[in-house]
């Protein structure tokens, strides 16, 4: 069975709604004009205003207000239209949502998922391109899930409205509408994916290609290059930044001796900048090459199309980096 | 009993409360005991600060004259009484940093708010919050929060944390509870923008909550007529209604309380009330708070408007209690603060295992971090532990 990334999150969502009366969907336009996105469709009707809440444009105040109704027991599911308009609102998401649990001994837990696309979608500039996940995975407090197919979306999404933690879900508007093959385990209502457990999506021996959303799928494009060249490489999907499996890493990195990062997101203290530290820590005696980051360009994101495609990784670029760990 | 309070409360796009408020002697004793340990335990948290037992900032909310750290030195004893005077414990609070009083007026010890100023085991938080973050799950008391505004709540810094306390009232509706959401903030807080969009999702939803304006004239240094263009909070709600009420009097603030409760739990949305108080202390331990205003202003007030003066007199004038009964009161919660004090720095500190506890809930595949590569989850060396 095939299925979209859109049509996964908008029916886990929907059975979570339908198991927990405390679930209920806030953000701009998620009901009466069924989602900027259209991961919300049909939610309105199915399960009413009172559960499916059109907020005004006012980020601040609906994320501080879904923090408030975590706090009484509620179960919000906040989307921003996108993550650049989170920044309005981080303010809740770092000082009320991550810290509280933290701050009150443990006696108040603020149970929410924040989500929306993140990442660059085409041709919408620099205020609207931007990856965020290095942000969120360095608070301690929040879980940061980062799916990139069907299955992750589906299986991650209920995982995550059912966590009591504060979940950041950080969306590709880009792979909304691709279909993936979709398991029937995946499929049934009860299916959870396990927060913080990477994903070998490519067994593979002589380098290991680690990423999160939709670089996975630039990652096993590219290994399928590389396999025409002889070398065979591993890809793993990180699924979440936090907790991250670093345990996964480690262990593919002791088989291949080699890895490579793939992100979108800026090289400076970015994702692949942690991961980096973490091999050094955890596998330093197995390395036989450095490790490399593959990022997006440390620059604003352009508008004109021959640019951006330049700022942003592509396949051949993690095909030429792979071959250099390599020593081909 | 039947008390006039003297102060007439102003309205705003409402009909206000009557002046006359019905009371008794048992609750203006209880107010009175209740604002006496408050101010003692003020006193003794300056006391504290000062011999550096506590640490960090701390905000009180006393009306003396002194100089403290960042706690919050008010008057403000009034509104804390009155208000738990017209609210139950199934009515949800959030509130600013300038929180001892509040978890006090929710049921909290004065042992739990010494102990937490101190850091200790024993604290409303055990330790992990300090002087800005206490809470009581228990009575829907949501904090204490260091951010001006989040709430809603404060009366300076830079965050408002008010769409907190419009969550807090969400969820009561959505639970179809006869029950409303408290959010304080003081007039520093009053300018942030979260606290007018959450006023405005609350009027648009009908959610029933309060917004408290503490309006003690100053954020930080700042007078109001430096920081606010109207500084009649009450009427900056615009569309939503509003009530000026004298803050200094805990009668005036529970019949204020009473009346909004009544307006939001009928379904008619958020209302705003600000209460006119004052701050005898600097805004924080660190503030001497004479630099922006003379101490006749702070001698009048004092004077004039003391809110635990004024429950005394009260007592006196209508006879409900003897000299000898009032000192006996006072006493009695000077020794609880005193015991608490004691108490309080007799508490262990938390255990060193309290560092990494309570980051998540469930907690499967966390890896917490410690200073070095080698201090992961389990404690190693680094921090004292085998």
């Amino acid at each position: 069975t095939m299925m979209t990334v859109r049509d996964a999150l908008n029916s886990a969502m929907a059975e979570e709604m339908e198991r927990d009366q405390k679930v209920f969907i806030m953000g701009e336009e998620v009901g009466d004009y069924q989602g900027a996105y259209k991961i919300t469709k049909g939610l309105i009707q199915r399960f009413g205003p009172e559960r499916v809440r059109d907020t005004p444009i006012t980020e601040a105040g609906f994320a501080g207000l879904a923090c408030g109704a975590g706090f009484m027991g509620l179960k919000p599911v906040v989307e921003f239209m996108t993550f650049n308009f989170a920044m309005q609102a981080i303010d809740h998401i770092v000082n009320t949502a991550a810290k509280t649990l933290y701050m009150s001994a443990g006696t108040i837990s603020c149970p929410i998922v924040f989500r929306g696309p993140n990442g660059a979608a085409a041709g919408v500039g620099a205020q609207h391109s931007q990856c965020f996940a290095a942000w969120y995975m360095s608070i301690p407090g929040l879980k940061v899930v980062v799916p990139y197919d069907a299955e992750d979306a589906r299986g991650l999404m209920k995982a995550a409205i059912r966590d009591p933690d504060p979940v950041i879900f950080l969306e590709n508007e880009l792979l909304y509408g691709e279909s993936f093959p979709i398991s029937k385990e995946a499929l049934s209502p009860e299916h959870v994916a396990p927060l913080g457990k990477a994903l070998v999506m490519r067994p593979g021996s002589d380098v290991t290609l680690v990423s999160f959303s939709k670089m996975v799928g630039e990652c096993k494009k590219a290994a399928e290059e590389l396999a025409k060249e002889g070398i065979d490489a591993e890809v793993i999907n990180l699924r979440c930044l936090r907790p991250l499996d670093r345990d996964a890493i480690a262990a593919s990195v002791r088989k291949t001796n080699r890895i490579v990062v793939v992100e979108e997101g800026w090289p400076q203290a970015g994702v692949g900048a942690e991961i980096a530290a973490m091999v050094m820590e955890d596998a330093f005696d197995h390395l036989d090459a450095p490790v490399e980051r593959i990022t997006g360009v440390d620059i604003p994101m352009p508008y004109a199309k021959n640019l951006e495609d330049l700022a942003l990784p592509k396949v051949a670029d993690i095909v030429r980096v792979a071959k250099r760990v390599c020593y081909k | 009993m039947m008390i006039d309070v003297p102060i007439p409360f102003v309205a705003h796009r409402i009909d206000p409360p009557s002046q006359t408020v019905e009371t008794s002697k048992a609750e203006i004793v209880d107010m009175f005991t209740q604002s006496y340990l408050m101010r003692r335990l003020e006193i003794a948290a300056d006391v504290l600060y000062k011999g550096k037992f506590i640490r960090g900032f701390c905000h009180l909310y006393d009306g003396q004259a002194r100089s403290i750290s960042h706690w919050s030195p008010y008057d403000r004893e009034a509104v804390c009484v009155g208000m738990e005077a017209a609210l139950n414990k199934d009515d949800a609070i959030v509130t600013s940093y300038r929180d001892h009083c509040t978890h006090l007026g929710r049921g909290g010890t004065p042992l739990e708010v010494m102990a937490e100023l101190m850091g200790r085991i024993d604290g409303a938080s055990k330790g992990m919050g300090g002087s800005m973050h206490m809470y009581k799950r228990d009575a829907h008391f949501f904090g204490g929060n260091g951010i001006v505004g989040a709430q809603a709540s404060s009366d300076w810094s830079p965050y408002d944390r008010t769409p907190i306390g419009a969550g807090l009232a969400f969820a009561m509706q959505y639970e179809k509870k006869p029950n409303v959401a408290v959010a304080m903030y003081g007039d520093g807080a009053a300018n942030q923008g979260q606290l007018f969009e959450a006023l405005n999702i609350a009027a648009l939803w009908d959610l029933p909550l309060i917004y408290v304006c503490e309006n003690n004239h100053y954020g930080m240094g700042t007078a109001i007529a430096k920081s606010a263009k109207s500084p009649e909070y009450f009427k900056r709600g615009d569309y939503v209604p509003g009530l000026k009420v004298d803050g200094m009097d805990a009668l005036a603030v529970k019949q204020a309380i009473k009346f909004a409760k009544e307006h939001c739990v009928s379904g008619k949305g958020p209302i705003v009330l600000e209460m006119d108080t004052y701050r005898y202390h600097g805004h924080s331990m660190s503030d001497p708070g004479s630099t922006y205003r003379t101490r006749d202003e702070i001698t009048g007030i004092r004077q004039e408007r003391d809110p635990v003066e004024r429950l005394r007199k009260l007592i006196v004038e209508h006879e409900l209690l003897d000299t000898a009964e009032i000192k006996a009161i006072e006493k009695a919660q000077r020794k609880i603060v005193d015991e608490a004090v004691a108490a309080g720095k007799a508490s262990p500190e938390p255990p060193v295992e309290n560092l990494m506890k309570n980051m998540n809930q469930i907690m499967d595949n966390v890896v917490v971090r410690g200073v070095d590569s080698e201090a992961r989850t389990h404690l190693t060396e680094a921090y004292g532990v085998k």
